[in-house]
């Protein structure tokens, strides 16, 4: 495995980077119509008959997540050929990467609601096998499986939702649902729709209080972390809410949900960030206020607070997954990511070092940094909230002062300093580590140089595309002095005071966090703990260890859902039963009924299978009587070999009597489970003959024997021509039978010379 | 005539439940014969009954000769009662291993020899 290890990996990772640049490319040239306001619709029809169709649609919105998707995808698939280097694994996981770029891709430009959903849950999938990528270690698998549990539930409510949006729109293009917005929003289901939704967007975007499964889904590699758990699946919740904000937004249930909501993340995951040793976890945590601040701008109508959404969008993307990716770099040079065991690594890692320094002054939004524009208008967007702006202003203040703290901690602690004793150890990294970060993260200044630039060609459009057809505020570095100036002064300093005192804060969190009742950790591990004891309780209940025990609640259960139809229908007319008197038929019943009984009553097997063949004879008869002789023939035949067969079998058995009868009151008890089924059945049988009898297959088949199968016994030519599959589905039954049989026989043999040989000792 | 055949499909059918809840392996082979007869009559009653006649085209004309018997839950019936057949046998051979092996046909006394782990030898 190692040679392979060592030169395969080379090629796929190359491999890999290739479909997302591509897309990134395709996407960058269609940047010019985007930025002019036009729309590229391209697909064909999936599914027709449930109006599914594959359209793309290329907008301001989707080039905007798209380059990014892309961009970021081919950066961490270079990146990931270095890190993940000599993995046994790595052909599977470059799989699983692919096809979560591939299924994100489809969300963020999807013109189909449905085909959206479809594409959304491929992400939530392949974001299962990344994170439960190391599958040996029970962590990994049991975070996988919490995320996929938490945003494949969301993704059902989601289902639910796009379906009722889809009804009540006329339409399950995003194009038409986004033009019926003032239809929708009157409608009565506009807030089941919206509640139903938001538990998609919320689950997947990692919003408090189902915010837990994103922390924990750091036991993924870091480059997955990076790209899904940072960049780029995360804010597909976030990306659905932008998208269908011309349909759903602009209501107060929209605004009062989005905003508290939004907040409470934002200032809640930034406390949780400051708290954690772990470089990783931290970044996590600044993940989800990131989401949380993206929520809670997505609430507005107004075009600062959109355009305040998409610069964070496009400048969270940047530096996050740079952060994240120099903090793996840092973990495979030291092989730790805790902030305690790390200090100046600068000497070791210069180029990483600068590239933090870079992403950091983005997060912290120091200016020129793009991430300075995002702040001034997270800002500008906030005090624009007409309805709070004092309170979302300072939950703003309160995060972006946190960020600031995060920030100096991520880029001072582990490269500044004394040398820790890892920092000693650490060893230099691969340029395809090193590079991919300090490319994203430089650009984060470099379009910061050019905000007009990018105003005009990727937030513009895109504040167009979810307002529709406003124009966007054009992005500028110096406003002269304004209120959201000052306020970057006051969370600059503000940062800086939490960095300089992060011991005592950190001890007064951790405090804060022990006085909880719960968390939404512990909440899912007691909601699955009931889960589990549910279903063992009702197992244990219905699937004893007993066989009679479970056939009896089968035949209960069974007996009880077809009395209650029986029950249902009013009265029996008995109007198209034939009435004629047919006194040999009738015999042939009675002697159905004289067998049973007798098979039921009898001690003896010899009499028990006499007894048996009279029930045959008798079912014979009736067919013989009403114009089936094959049939009647051959229910003799085989009613002849069973009695045959089953007296060579049963006769062997261990005689009756050493065999315990039942209890008499198990045997009451299971004659009345018994005449109730027989009464059900018969019943549910006189519930059918009494209705209407469609003979137009019959029909059609008897006229068509002659001129189309040349055959004049029109059941033979059902089995042999018309329902020839099913003849043939039939022998196949019968041989696979006769198969297990010959097995069953077999076995019983090899087993009896294996104890034999057994009994003999071992061989000289 | 259908309402005698759903009396007979019901009778069929109670034997059989109160056979396959007996503790003897006998008595439940029984009842899967008796469960499968009652499935025919239940599919024969449904096509609905008539005296005689069976489903034949005579010499020298293309369509039945008026009335006759429905021959679709005939064929019907005739695939059920071959695999009911083979369910029967694969039924029979079980029975039998299970007789080499435990030397019972009490279905009690197999699960508590199965459960206490006696069926573990080589």
């Amino acid at each position: 495995m190692a040679a392979t290890g060592a030169t395969r990996p080379a090629h796929l990772g190359w491999l890999a980077a290739l479909p997302p640049a591509a897309v990134f490319v395709g996407l960058i040239a269609s940047i010019g119509s985007t930025s002019a306001g036009q729309v590229v619709t391209f697909g064909f029809n999936w599914v027709p008959s449930l109006d599914v169709s594959l359209t793309f649609r290329i907008d301001g919105l989707s080039v905007l997540f798209g380059l990014m998707v892309s961009g970021i995808g081919a950066a961490v698939a270079l990146y990931a050929n270095a890190y993940m280097a000599g993995h046994p694994r790595l052909p599977r996981f470059f799989l699983y990467l692919t096809l979560f770029t591939a299924s994100m891709l489809g969300v963020v430009l999807s013109d189909n609601i449905l085909a959206l959903f479809v594409f959304w849950e491929l992400t939530s999938v392949s974001s299962f096998m990344l994170i439960g990528f190391d599958s040996d270690k029970a962590e990994a698998r049991r975070n996988a499986r919490q995320s996929l549990l938490v945003t494949a539930g969301g993704g059902l409510a989601l289902l639910a939702g796009l379906i009722l949006l889809g009804q009540v729109a006329g339409s399950y293009s995003i194009a038409e649902i986004n033009t019926a917005g003032d239809i929708v929003r009157a409608d009565p289901l506009y807030v089941p729709i919206l509640v139903l939704v938001f538990l998609g967007a919320f689950t997947k975007s990692a919003q408090v209080p189902l915010h837990f499964w994103l922390p924990n889904a750091m036991a993924a590699p870091t480059p997955v972390s990076a790209f899904l758990h940072s960049a780029t699946l995360v804010k597909a919740g976030v990306f659905l809410l932008a998208r269908l904000h011309p349909a759903l937004g602009g209501t107060d249930v929209w605004l009062w949900t989005l905003l508290p909501v939004g907040a409470v993340t934002a200032v809640w995951a930034s406390m949780m960030a400051l708290c954690q040793r772990d470089l990783k976890l931290m970044l996590a945590y600044t993940t989800v206020m990131a989401l949380g601040a993206l929520t809670l701008f997505l609430a507005v109508e107004t075009q600062i607070g959109i355009a305040a959404a998409m610069t964070f969008v496009l400048v969270h993307a940047l530096y996050k997954a740079s952060l994240f990716m120099i903090v793996g770099g840092i973990d495979h040079a030291t092989g730790t990511r805790n902030l305690m065991a790390l200090g100046g690594l600068r000497r070791a890692l210069p180029v990483s070092a600068g590239a933090a320094a870079l992403a950091a002054f983005a997060m912290a939004g120091f200016p020129p940094f793009l991430g300075f524009l995002g702040k001034e208008l997270k800002y500008e967007g906030a005090l624009a909230i007409a309805e709070a702006p004092f309170a979302m202003t300072a939950a703003a203040l309160a995060a972006n002062a946190m960020m600031v703290a995060v920030a100096l901690t991520v880029a001072i602690r582990p490269f500044w300093g004394p040398p820790t004793e890892a920092a000693e150890r650490a060893h230099g990294n691969h340029w395809a580590i090193v590079a991919p970060p300090a490319v994203l993260a430089s650009l984060g200044l470099i379009l910061g140089l050019a905000p007009g630039l990018v105003g005009s060609i990727l937030v513009g459009p895109a504040v167009e595309a979810v307002l529709q057809g406003t124009t966007a505020p054009e992005l500028k570095l110096w406003h002269g002095v304004t209120v959201p100036l000052l306020l970057s002064v006051v969370t600059v300093a503000l940062g800086s005071i939490l960095f300089w005192r992060m011991r005592q804060i950190r001890g007064m969190l951790d405090a804060l966090v022990r006085l909880l009742p719960t968390t939404g950790d512990r909440a899912y591990d007691t909601v699955m703990g009931w889960l589990n004891d549910v279903a063992l309780w009702q197992t244990r209940l219905l699937q004893g260890d007993r066989l009679r025990r479970d056939f009896l609640v089968i035949f209960a259960a069974a007996t009880a859902a077809v009395a209650t139809v029986v029950a249902l229908v009013p009265e029996l007319s008995f109007a198209s039963l034939s009435t004629i008197p047919e006194g040999p038929a009738i015999g042939a019943v009675v002697l159905i009924l004289v067998g049973v009984a007798a098979t039921v009553g009898v001690e003896g097997r010899l009499t028990g299978l006499a007894a048996l063949g009279t029930v045959g004879v008798g079912v014979a008869l009736v067919f013989l009587m009403h114009g089936a002789p094959d049939v009647a023939i051959t229910q003799l035949l085989v009613e002849t070999l069973v009695i045959v067969i089953a007296a060579a079998v049963l006769l062997r058995l261990p005689r009756t009597p050493e065999v315990p009868v039942r209890s008499t009151p198990a045997r009451w008890r299971d004659a009345l489970i018994a005449l109730l089924a027989g009464g059900t059945i018969t019943g549910i049988t006189l519930m059918v003959v009494d209705g209407p009898l469609d003979l137009s297959v019959t029909e059609a088949f008897e006229a068509a024997s002659v001129p189309e199968a040349f055959g004049r016994n029109i059941v033979n030519v059902i089995l042999v021509d018309f329902r020839a599959l099913d003849t043939l589905g039939e022998i196949a039954v019968v041989v696979i039978a006769g198969l297990a049989c010959l097995a069953l026989l077999r076995g019983t043999g090899l087993i009896q010379r294996r104890r034999r040989r057994a009994a003999e000792g071992p061989r000289p | 005539m259908e309402a005698w055949l759903a009396l007979a499909a019901g009778g069929l059918t109670a034997g059989a439940v109160y056979l396959l809840l007996a503790r003897s392996l006998v008595h439940f082979v029984f009842g899967i014969v008796l469960l499968s007869n009652a499935a025919n009559l239940v599919l024969f009653a449904a096509g609905r009954t008539t005296w005689g006649l069976p489903a034949l085209i005579p010499d020298g004309m293309s369509e039945p000769d008026g009335p006759i018997a429905n021959a679709l839950p005939q064929a019907l019936i005739l695939t059920a009662i071959v695999i009911g057949f083979g369910l029967l046998c694969f039924v029979l051979v079980l029975v039998d291993r299970v007789r080499r092996r435990w030397e019972t046909a009490d279905i009690d006394q197999i699960h508590e020899k199965a459960l206490s782990g006696k069926d573990l030898e080589p």
